[in-house]
C-alpha cells in the first residue's frame, strides 16, 4: 500500500455560486479538498450536491466563483479537468444492449487508449470489481450492484487522480453497499485517490470518510472529521456513560418490575459522586450523565455496591447525532 | 469461463494487429459506435428493407413500361437511361416520388431518439463526463445517421443503375451518370433534413415518442395537408381569368408557387424532376412569349442544375438551420441524470 500524502489542495471552489432563476442551489461555497482525501458532501436532496459537482466538472457554469481543479479552471477547461476526473453519475446507466466490457472499452477509447490497450484495461478492472463472469452479458441484464460496480471500473479505467462519486450507494441492498464501500476504500488508498462522495446516508458516509462537509441549502455549513465536528457541537453537553449492570438477585424480582430494590442504592451512591448530574436505569443499562470522564470512578462504585459490570462506554456522537442537530439549528435560526 | 475466452477470441479475430493499436481521435470512436448502433438496429433493418422494396417495384414498372416509352423521334432519345429512375404506368409510383415520400420517414427514424435516449438510459451524463467536447455527441450523431444514409442510397442507385444495365444492355451515358450522382446527393440532402428536424426534438422533448409523432405529424402536415391549404388559398385569392391583367395573373401564380414552395417536399420533387427529367425547362410560370421557337430537347446538366439551384439552396439553408438549433438547444442543455 501507498503511503497517503495529504499536502496539495487538489480540489478547490472559490466563493462558487450557482442561481438558477431566484433559487440559489449553490451559495458561495468555499472549500479544499486535499490529495488523496476521502471527503463526503452530505446533504439533504436538493441540497447543492450534484450541482457542486456538475460544475466541478465543468457540465454546468457557475453563475461566479471558481471551480478548480488541480489548479485547472473547470468551467474554462473542461475537457483538461475531465481527463483527470472519474464521474459516477447518480443512477448511472449503460448502453445495454451492449456487454459490459464493449461499454467499458467504449469508455477507454474516448479516453484516447487505443483498442488492444482499452481492452486490457478494461478485463483487469472487472476482474477487480469481481465483474469477470459478467464482462460478456449484455449491461441490460444486469442487477443495480452490478450496474454500480461496472460504473466504478468505468470511472476508473481513465486512470483518475480524483474519483467522483455521486450517491453511489442509492438502490443497493445493505449487503452490497458494505462491499460496495469497501471496494471504493481499497481502490482509493491502492492508487492514492482523492475521493469525493455525495450522500445522504449518514451511517456509510462516516465509515468511510476521512472529512465531510454538511450541505444545506446551498450552503456548507460545517465541515471537518466527524470527531471534531461532535467535539465542536457537543462542547457544552455533559458526558454521558453507559454501563450494562446486572444486578444479582433483585433483577427478576416480580414485584417491582423494571426497578429493582438494589438500582435505588445504586442511584444514590452514584449521585453522590461529584461531577455526576443524573442517573437512569432501563432493563440492565444505565445511563449516567456527568461532567467529566469519571468513566473508572463509576466503574469503581458499581462493583463496590455488588452488581455485575457487564459493559461500560462513553457515549459517542455520531453524524447522525451532528446532522439532527445542525437542522435542529437551522430551524431555530 | 471458456466462452469468456471465446468472445476474447473472436473479438481478436475481428481487428488486425494494427487496427486495435491505433488511436482514434474520441470524435471518430463515437461515429464508429453510432453507425454500429444503427446499422444493427432493428428500425433500420426494416427500412432497409422497404427501401429495397421500393427500388425492385420502381424497377419493375420501369422495365415493363420502357418498350411502350421509347418514340421514334424523341429528341431526348440519347438520355434513355434516366427513364429507369421515371417511367411508370401509374400504378406505383417512380422511383424519385416513392423518395419523396419515404425519405423523410428515414431521416426521422435515424434521429427521433439521438439525444433523448441517451438521457432516458442515463448514459448521457457518464459520456459527458467523459475528456470530449460536448458537441461531439451530438455531431457524431449526426455525422453517422449522414453516413448509414449515405451508403444505403448509394448501394441502393447504383444497384438499380447495375441491374438495368443488365436488363435492358444499355449503359447510361456521363451526361445520365452524372444526373443520377446529383439526384442521389440530393436525396441525401433531402433526407439529412429530416434528420436533422428529428434530431432537433430530440433534443427538445424528453420522451422519445413525443419526439418522433412530432417530427411525424410535421411530415404528414406538408405532404398532405400544406398542399390542400395551399389549394383553399389559391383558390380564394384566384384573380378572374377573363378582367385581370395579365400581370397580376403572373404575381397570383408566383405567389401560390412561393406558398408551396415552403414544404420542402416540393422542393425535393422540383429538384429531382428538373434532374432526372432533361427536358424540363422551367418550374415556373412561362409565358407564351419565352415559349415560342423554342426547339423541345432536353437541357445540358450545367443548365438542368442551374435551374435547380434556388431549391438546392433551400434546402441546404432549411438542414443547416435546424442543425444549428439543435446544436444550440444541446449546447444549452443541462446536463443532469435524474
Amino acid at each position: 500500500m501507498k503511503e497517503r500524502i495529504i499536502s496539495e489542495n487538489i480540489i478547490e471552489f472559490v466563493e462558487l455560486t450557482k442561481q438558477y432563476g431566484t433559487l440559489t442551489a449553490v451559495d458561495h461555497l468555499n472549500l479544499t479538498i486535499t490529495r488523496g482525501e476521502i471527503f463526503g458532501l452530505l446533504g439533504p436532496n436538493g441540497a447543492g450536491k450534484s450541482t457542486t459537482i456538475l460544475m466541478m466538472l465543468g457540465l454546468t457554469e457557475p453563475t461566479s466563483g471558481r471551480a478548480l481543479v488541480g489548479g485547472i479552471n473547470a468551467t474554462v477547461f473542461p475537457v483538461e479537468v475531465k481527463r483527470r476526473v472519474g464521474y459516477l453519475p447518480d443512477n448511472v446507466g449503460f448502453y445495454q444492449d451492449m456487454t459490459g466490457l464493449e461499454n467499458l472499452v467504449y469508455i477507454a477509447r474516448l479516453n484516447r487508449l487505443s483498442h488492444r490497450e482499452a481492452t486490457e484495461r478494461a478485463v483487469g478492472l472487472l476482474d477487480r470489481v469481481g465483474l469477470t463472469e459478467a464482462a460478456g452479458k449484455k449491461t441490460g441484464k444486469y442487477s443495480r450492484g452490478m450496474i454500480q460496480r461496472l460504473g466504478l471500473a468505468d470511472v476508473l479505467i481513465k486512470n483518475p487522480d480524483i474519483i467522483v462519486l455521486d450517491e453511489p450507494t442509492l438502490g443497493i441492498d445493505p449487503r452490497g453497499i458494505r462491499e460496495f464501500l469497501d471496494l471504493i476504500v481499497r481502490l482509493s488508498r491502492e492508487e492514492n485517490l482523492t475521493v469525493l462522495l455525495s450522500s445522504h446516508h449518514l451511517q456509510q458516509v462516516q465509515q468511510v470518510c476521512d472529512r465531510v462537509g454538511i450541505f444545506v441549502s446551498g450552503k456548507l455549513i460545517a465541515k471537518g472529521d466527524v470527531a471534531t465536528l461532535s467535539a465542536k457541537l457537543f462542547s457544552g453537553e455533559p458526558y454521558i456513560i453507559e454501563a450494562g449492570v446486572h444486578l444479582t438477585g433483585d433483577a427478576d424480582d416480580p414485584a417491582s418490575p423494571g426497578q429493582p430494590a438494589a438500582v435505588g442504592g445504586l442511584r444514590d451512591t452514584l449521585l453522590r459522586m461529584e461531577g455526576v448530574s443524573a442517573v437512569s436505569y432501563r432493563g440492565g443499562h444505565m445511563k449516567i450523565s456527568c461532567a467529566g470522564d469519571l468513566s473508572a470512578e463509576i466503574a469503581r462504585a458499581i462493583v463496590a455496591s455488588g452488581a455485575a459490570l457487564n459493559t461500560l462506554s462513553k457515549k459517542e456522537y455520531g453524524l447522525d447525532d451532528i446532522y439532527r442537530r445542525y437542522f435542529e439549528k437551522q430551524e431555530a435560526s | 469461463m471458456t466462452k469468456f475466452f471465446q468472445f476474447f477470441g473472436d473479438l481478436k479475430e475481428k481487428y488486425t494487429a494494427g487496427e486495435r493499436e491505433k488511436v482514434y481521435s474520441p470524435l471518430r470512436v463515437m461515429v464508429f459506435k453510432e453507425v454500429s448502433d444503427q446499422v444493427r438496429s432493428w428500425r433500420f433493418i426494416i427500412l432497409g428493407a422497404l427501401m429495397v422494396l421500393t427500388c425492385m417495384g420502381s424497377l419493375y414498372t420501369a422495365l415493363t413500361n420502357l418498350a411502350k416509352a421509347v418514340k421514334p423521334h424523341d429528341p431526348a432519345s440519347h438520355l434513355f437511361f434516366l427513364k429507369l429512375f421515371t417511367l411508370s404506368d401509374g400504378t406505383l409510383p417512380p422511383f424519385h416520388v416513392f423518395v419523396t415520400f419515404l425519405g423523410p420517414l428515414i431521416g426521422i427514424s435515424l434521429g427521433f431518439d439521438a439525444i433523448n435516449a441517451e438521457q432516458n438510459n442515463r448514459t448521457l451524463s457518464r459520456i459527458m463526463a467523459q475528456p470530449v467536447h460536448r458537441d461531439y455527441l451530438i455531431n457524431a450523431k449526426f455525422i453517422a445517421a449522414l453516413i448509414v444514409i449515405s451508403v444505403m442510397f448509394f448501394a441502393l442507385n447504383l444497384l438499380v443503375v447495375g441491374a438495368g444495365m443488365i436488363i435492358i444492355g444499355i449503359p447510361p451515358t456521363l451526361g445520365e451518370f452524372l444526373r443520377i450522382l446529383s439526384f442521389l446527393i440530393l436525396t441525401i440532402l433531402y433526407v439529412a433534413f429530416w434528420l436533422n428536424l428529428s434530431i432537433l426534438f430530440s433534443v427538445k422533448f424528453r420522451q422519445a415518442a413525443t419526439s418522433a409523432l412530432t417530427s411525424i405529424a410535421i411530415w404528414i402536415f406538408f405532404s398532405v395537408f400544406y398542399q390542400i391549404i395551399i389549394k383553399l388559398i389559391a383558390k380564394a385569392i384566384i384573380p378572374s381569368p377573363y378582367s385581370a391583367p395579365p400581370g397580376l395573373i403572373i404575381k397570383y401564380q408566383k405567389l401560390v408557387l412561393g406558398l408551396s414552395r415552403l414544404a420542402p417536399g416540393h422542393l425535393f420533387r422540383d429538384a429531382t424532376t428538373t434532374l432526372l427529367v432533361p427536358s424540363v425547362r422551367s418550374l415556373g410560370p412561362l409565358t407564351m412569349r419565352q415559349v415560342y421557337g423554342t426547339i423541345p430537347g432536353p437541357l445540358p446538366l450545367g443548365q438542368s442544375l442551374l435551374i435547380v439551384w434556388p431549391q438546392l439552396t433551400g434546402l441546404i439553408a432549411a438542414t443547416v438551420l435546424c442543425f444549428a438549433f439543435s446544436y444550440l438547444s444541446f449546447m444549452r442543455k443541462e446536463i443532469r441524470s435524474s
